[in-house]
């Protein structure tokens, strides 16, 4: 299959994990003006975990979403800004307010075997007159045919994109493409597929284009991979490597690898990179903010975080189960001077 | 038979009914009968198929799928309901109970009474026409906000209550909200802390997760944390008299200040409930300690209404 695709931006949501949630107003302001010049006609802009996410659990903002998402709607001439919202964490009053600010389109994430709790969430988005995109999280942990009756779901509810999430940077090609051709099956005209990747397994392009090959239509990109794990897919990336197959995204990879250098990469803190502990978060299926998480409890415990996330693996955690990671590490620790103890 | 079918006389109990048969009502319905204060007489649904009210009726109770016109035309009127039935159900049949004089412990979202916790609040509500028992993810964390907010000023407590999906029924999943809005308030009005926030996670590991609940209180860096660590063990002992399965998974966390935590420290409790087993499985835990709470509650109305009827007689 070809056709265009959309080129989605996360750097200002998912990049917000690797940023520690200390984004600014200027590094909005910059990085928004840089991708809506490039052509980009999505562009994700709150807390790494979404509206309402700044918390102990996941992390505070160092500045409120809504003066981040009021920003970057002011700075986009061509763009529209949406908005991630994890039910159970945010809820309709913010996604009210974001509305408000501006925002046009909303991404609302479930686990990939709970879509049934966004119902609520789609409802009001459409009564809202948002664009709506669903993303499965951690879709590795189901297999085709049941994510795509979860995706059934979202797009009875009002959804009109419903992403395959591979939160963990898990999916290796065949995985990732079958999974939304699966989709893609279900959906038929109802709604649109997309593609989300991270860099943990270093697969996050090759799956991308598998998935477009697959008739995903929007597939997912952060500027310099900056997101949770290893990162994502690059945004300038995936515009320069679709360029050279000859499909259609109407953006400038060269102003977007314009704004990866010159705009994103003097800001960060952090390049993401394929490190051990985000090795081990494709390898084990963990979703991949809680790298930061962990490598804190290390710190703060004296234990691996390598160890904590592949106990975290093999426990199935899901999105938003960070206050585990503590958990564990505590459980490592003890484990230790038990051992010492023998 | 065993000797256990004795019932005490009627006399001394109150007597109850439990209007909603599904998960909830029949799980309440087993605790209760193990009670010396609420006697159950009657169960009330809607559907003359449920399982619950064939169940009920097998036990002794008199099950009717007359709803509550049935329970309000019967000769014994019950001295208290529980409501076991949703937010709508409830609103409507509230006004009804207060006008027959019958007190309401409410399990649904309704909250048309006061918020009520049993080991934090429940003394200043015994005497409300109708009490409302806030969320299951409340009834769990609740008493450790308060445990902390007795000691010291908790300007923030956030809690993250963790469940599994098969213990999350479908009035939960479609009004997700409801649950993350009306426990944060709980936090705040009942907990003691000054803004709460609250998140729910739904995990569909097999077997199913145990509900795990996590709270973290902001608090002042020189708070005294031995007295925060004792009061918090000691609210777990307190609740632990009505849901055994309430327990401590490590010792409270305390971290230090942070940059990003507004000059605050920080304490961080992580409990785990496994249910009683009684109807529903013991990883739900979340379903147990609603029903456990509003036995509880049940209970002490109950002794109560008795008193108060001693007095009068």
């Amino acid at each position: 299959m070809t056709g265009p695709v959309r080129i989605v931006d996360t750097t200002l949501r998912d990049g917000s994990h690797a940023m520690a949630h200390r984004f600014t107003e200027r590094h909005v302001r910059d990085t928004v003006r840089a991708l809506d010049g490039a052509g980009v006609s999505l562009i994700e802009v709150s807390h790494g975990d979404g509206l309402g996410g700044s918390t102990f659990n996941y992390g505070f903002s160092l500045v409120d979403e809504r003066t981040l998402i009021a920003a970057a709607v002011e700075e986009a001439r061509q763009a529209r800004i949406a908005v991630l919202l994890l039910p159970g964490l945010g809820t309709v009053t913010d996604l009210r307010a974001a509305a408000d600010l501006g925002a046009g389109a909303v991404r609302i994430a479930t686990h990939c075997t709970e879509a049934d709790v966004s119902v609520q969430h789609f409802t009001a988005a459409r009564e809202l007159g948002l664009e709506t995109v669903g993303f499965l999280m951690l879709s590795h942990m189901s297999e085709p045919e049941a994510l795509a009756k979860q995706a059934r779901i979202m797009a009875d509810a009002g959804c009109q994109c419903v992403y395959v999430v591979d939160s963990a940077g898990a999916l290796i090609l065949e995985g990732a493409s079958d999974r939304v051709a699966a989709l893609v099956a279900e959906l038929g005209d109802d709604a649109q597929v997309g593609y989300h990747g991270h860099q943990n397994l270093s697969f996050g392009v090759a799956n991308s284009v598998l998935a477009h090959r697959a008739g995903a239509r929007q597939i997912d990109g952060s500027l310099v991979a900056l997101g949770a794990g290893a990162g994502n897919s690059p945004t300038e990336v995936l515009a320069a490597t679709f360029e050279r197959l000859g499909v259609e995204t109407g953006v400038d990879k060269d102003a977007l690898m314009d704004a990866a250098e010159n705009v994103v990469k003097p800001f960060i803190t952090r390049l993401p990179v394929m490190d051990r502990s985000s090795i081990v978060q494709g390898f084990g299926g963990v979703y991949s903010s809680f790298l930061l998480h962990a490598e804190r409890a290390a710190e703060r415990y004296g234990v691996p975080a390598h160890e904590i996330l592949y106990r975290v693996g093999e426990r199935r955690y899901v999105g938003g189960q960070e206050d585990m990671i503590i958990d564990i590490a505590l459980e490592l620790v003890a484990e230790r001077e038990g051992a010492v103890g023998v | 038979m065993r000797c256990r079918s004795v019932i005490p006389m009627s006399r001394s109990r109150a007597v109850a009914a439990i209007v909603g048969p599904g998960n909830i009502g029949t799980d309440l319905l087993a605790k209760l009968q193990r009670s010396d204060l609420v006697e159950v007489r009657y169960m009330v649904g809607v559907d003359p198929a449920s399982d619950g009210l064939a169940r009920a009726e097998k036990l002794g109770v008199q099950a009717s799928a007359g709803g509550v016109d049935w329970l309000l035309a019967r000769d014994e009127a019950p001295d208290l309901v529980f409501d076991a039935t949703s937010a709508k159900a409830h609103l409507a049949a509230a006004p009804r109970y207060a006008e027959a004089g019958i007190r309401a412990v409410d399990l649904t979202p309704a909250a048309t009474g006061p918020f009520t916790c049993p080991v934090v609040n429940l003394q200043e509500h015994l005497d409300a026409p109708n009490v409302n028992m806030i969320t299951c993810g409340g009834q769990a964390t609740i008493p450790i906000v308060h445990a902390v907010s007795s000691v010291t000023a908790v300007p923030y407590a956030e809690i993250v209550a963790s469940v599994s999906s098969r213990s999350a029924g479908p009035g939960t999943r479609a009004n997700i909200d409801e649950f993350t809005e009306t426990t944060a308030h709980g936090l705040e009005v009942v907990g003691g802390a000054e803004r709460g926030k609250a998140v729910i996670i739904i995990n569909p590991m097999d077997p199913p997760m145990i509900m795990r609940d996590t709270v973290f209180c902001a608090i002042d860096p020189d708070a005294d944390r031995e007295a925060v660590a004792q009061s918090i063990h000691d609210t777990v002992r307190r609740v632990q008299e009505y849901v055994p399965g309430y327990t401590l998974k490590a010792e409270p966390q305390f971290d230090d200040p942070r940059p990003d935590w507004n000059g605050r420290a920080r304490v961080g409790v992580f409990l785990e409930v496994a249910g009683g087993g009684d109807y529903l499985p013991a990883y739900a835990g979340n379903l147990d300690i609603m029903t456990a709470a509003a036995a509880r509650v049940g209970e002490l109305v109950a002794e109560r209404i008795l008193e108060t009827k001693a007095v009068h007689a």
